[in-house]
């Protein structure tokens, strides 16, 4: 019998709960650490970014309206579907970053504990982070968190997958709706989140995710009038002063993470903190 | 029946009577649906890029029938509309005013002070709007309180029960008393294609109304899914480029209802240009009936001048 011929690939965007081509047209190679072709992936221009905006912006009414248990059930659900992808991830892991299957296995696992920790925080961070305010007045003062809107994400270029869930799973589990763009080099274990995001409870539009060229892409977001805030992780060094200035055009919150995080560790509660708003309400007692 | 201008002969001949009239309807040519959907699709893909677009959306602004037409509108809600019109874009003064803000006929005079000396106009529905359903004389004193309120242009809704029924004469006459009853008025037809089912009927129905004397065709009430459509207003725009290669008159037509995007806008204007003229591109003789497309325009508008993309953070809420 003779070989079966692979199944050759051009995986395409993920915006608004759709696999849409880029408009652009363009798509790009993939190859593993060692330069051997594994798939292309669209390359996406500025006009998907902006539809991915656009439909980040549609979806975040809806997500940051949800009850924030409600949040964290659906963000479990997406936990059981990774699962479910785990041994798809683990051999992308390790020929995207050319790790051995072993190390694949421990990141891929971090990566899915990962999500469930975050899941876990949804109900969590309003009595956290939010209060009831001692004044000076006759009056009832209370501060809870609220989502900052549409967070522009450039996910990690060398953590393909753990860096990838833990910039992606902090930004959605407080409400906010974003738009990512993968790691330029290895964006497969992205592709099949996507995958995993459209076929479990995640409406349409609170994950969009970008693949292509990450410094053609970001200062068309960083400047975006309707992005409400900048994640710089993944940002090259050459073009992070810049898209910090474009995004203070837009008065954007900006988290300036370096490349060099550890994701191996458990997080603190700082990604969680960074994209969200204090909405502080005094009620007059009335007695 | 009686025509209401001097018409060539053979246009005369049609509104001499009923049966003439439902001859010289449908001795039309019959439209190609293929043919118009594939050119309006071909249209379609044009690119307008830079400073045509800017110039086009510029165009479309000065073009926008800016409407509100809904049950739950206040008298507050028409005075900011009014505000809008007047100056679309508040920090950029030189955005041009809107054409004519269009209401329902108890909010006419609300619009109408708003709007003295502004040099754009308060359009009124009347005539049982959105479905036309009373008698005549209901429909000619709802046209006459918008007229009497300040209203200088009039979208009038034909009877799509009659002209579906072959009552083609009937609907003529009610378009000729309408047009009488406006008396300065500009008169628009409302078609309501939605309901007219075929490019045949669009046609017959436009040629109806310009033979009645509409100053406008107008495809739809925004109430009835389908609204405007390309190759719909491809059908229209020909019958008013046809219009004026027999008589000579500019008769003009208006898109209404589901054209929301900046790009939407600049199809409509290429089929424009392309179907009936570059004469009818002006906001005397094309519009937009819309509400949510202005704040569209105004965004693209900021993107091309700001080189970033804008959001709607920064129009006003409708």
């Amino acid at each position: 019998m003779s070989d079966r011929i692979t199944v050759a690939k051009t995986y395409k965007l993920y915006i608004g709960g759709k696999f849409p081509r880029s408009e652009s047209g363009r798509s790009y190679p993939v190859t593993d650490a060692k330069g051997t072709f594994l798939a292309n992936a669209a390359h996406g221009s500025r006009k998907d970014a902006r539809d991915a905006v656009s439909a980040a912006r549609k979806a975040f009414a809806g997500w940051s309206g949800t009850t924030a248990y409600n949040r964290g059930q659906v963000l479990y659900r997406v936990a059981e579907v990774l699962e479910g992808r785990r041994e798809q991830f683990i051999a992308e892991v390790a020929t995207s970053e050319g790790v051995a299957a072993k190390k694949a296995q421990s990141l891929v696992d971090t990566a899915i504990d990962r999500w469930v920790w975050y899941a876990g925080w949804t109900d969590k961070i309003a009595a956290v982070l939010g209060s009831s305010n001692p004044v000076a007045g006759p009056y009832f003062s209370f501060s809870t968190p609220e989502p900052t809107g549409v967070v522009a994400v450039l996910a990690p270029q060398q953590s393909s997958l753990l860096g990838l869930i833990s910039v992606i799973a902090p930004v959605i589990a407080s409400g906010n709706t974003c738009v990512v763009i993968t790691s330029q080099d290895r964006p497969l274990p992205a592709i099949t989140l996507s995958e995993v995001l459209a076929t479990s409870d995640v409406p349409g539009g609170v994950v969009n995710i970008i693949t292509g060229r990450t410094a053609e892409i970001a200062p068309w977001l960083a400047s975006h009038g309707d992005v409400n805030a900048l994640d710089l992780t993944g940002a090259p060094e050459s073009i992070r002063a810049d898209l910090e200035r474009a995004a203070a055009g837009t008065v954007k919150r900006v988290l300036r993470n370096k490349p060099s995080e550890d994701f191996a560790v458990t997080p603190d509660m700082s990604r969680l903190r960074a994209f969200l708003e204090t909405k502080t309400v005094w009620h007059p007692m009335g007695v | 029946m009686a025509a209401p201008t001097t018409l060539p002969s053979a246009l005369a001949d049609a509104v001499r009577d009923e049966s003439s009239l439902r001859r010289f309807l449908h001795g039309l040519p019959g439209v190609d649906q293929v043919g118009v959907e594939q050119r309006a699709a071909g249209l379609g893909t044009r690119s307008i890029k830079k400073a045509s677009k800017l110039h086009a959306i510029d165009l479309a602004i000065s073009m926008v029938d800016l409407t509100t037409l809904e049950g739950a509108d206040t008298h507050g809600k028409v005075r900011s509309l009014a505000a809008k019109a007047r100056r679309p874009d508040p920090d950029r003064p030189d955005v041009p005013k809107v054409a004519a803000v269009c209401v329902y006929p108890d909010m006419v005079k609300t619009a109408a002070d708003d709007l003295v000396g502004t040099g754009i106009n308060v359009a009124s529905v009347a005539t049982a709007f959105p479905s036309g359903r009373s008698t005549m004389d209901i429909k000619l004193a709802d046209t006459r309180f918008a007229v009497e309120q300040g209203a200088a242009e009039v979208d009038m809704v034909i009877d799509r029960g009659a002209f579906l029924s072959g009552r083609y004469g009937q609907v003529f006459e009610e378009i000729v008393k309408i047009k009488e009853a406006c008396g300065d008025a500009h008169l628009k037809v409302i078609l309501e294609t939605g309901e007219l089912v075929t490019y045949d009927n669009v046609r017959r129905a436009s040629w109806l109304a310009l033979l009645a004397g509409g100053d406008f065709i107008k495809t739809s009430t925004g109430k009835v899914q389908p609204a405007a459509t390309l190759p719909v207003t491809h059908v229209m725009l020909q019958a008013v480029r046809d219009w004026k290669e027999q008589t000579g008159e500019l008769r003009g037509v208006k898109p209404a209802g589901g054209i929301r995007t900046t790009k939407d806008a600049i199809k409509y204007l290429v089929a424009v240009h392309e179907v009936a003229g570059p004469e009818w591109l002006d906001p005397n003789l094309f519009r937009f009936g819309a509400s949510t497309l202005l704040n569209d325009l105004l965004m693209q508008r900021r993107t091309q001048l700001d080189g970033h993309y804008s959001g709607p953070d920064y129009v006003t809420v409708d």
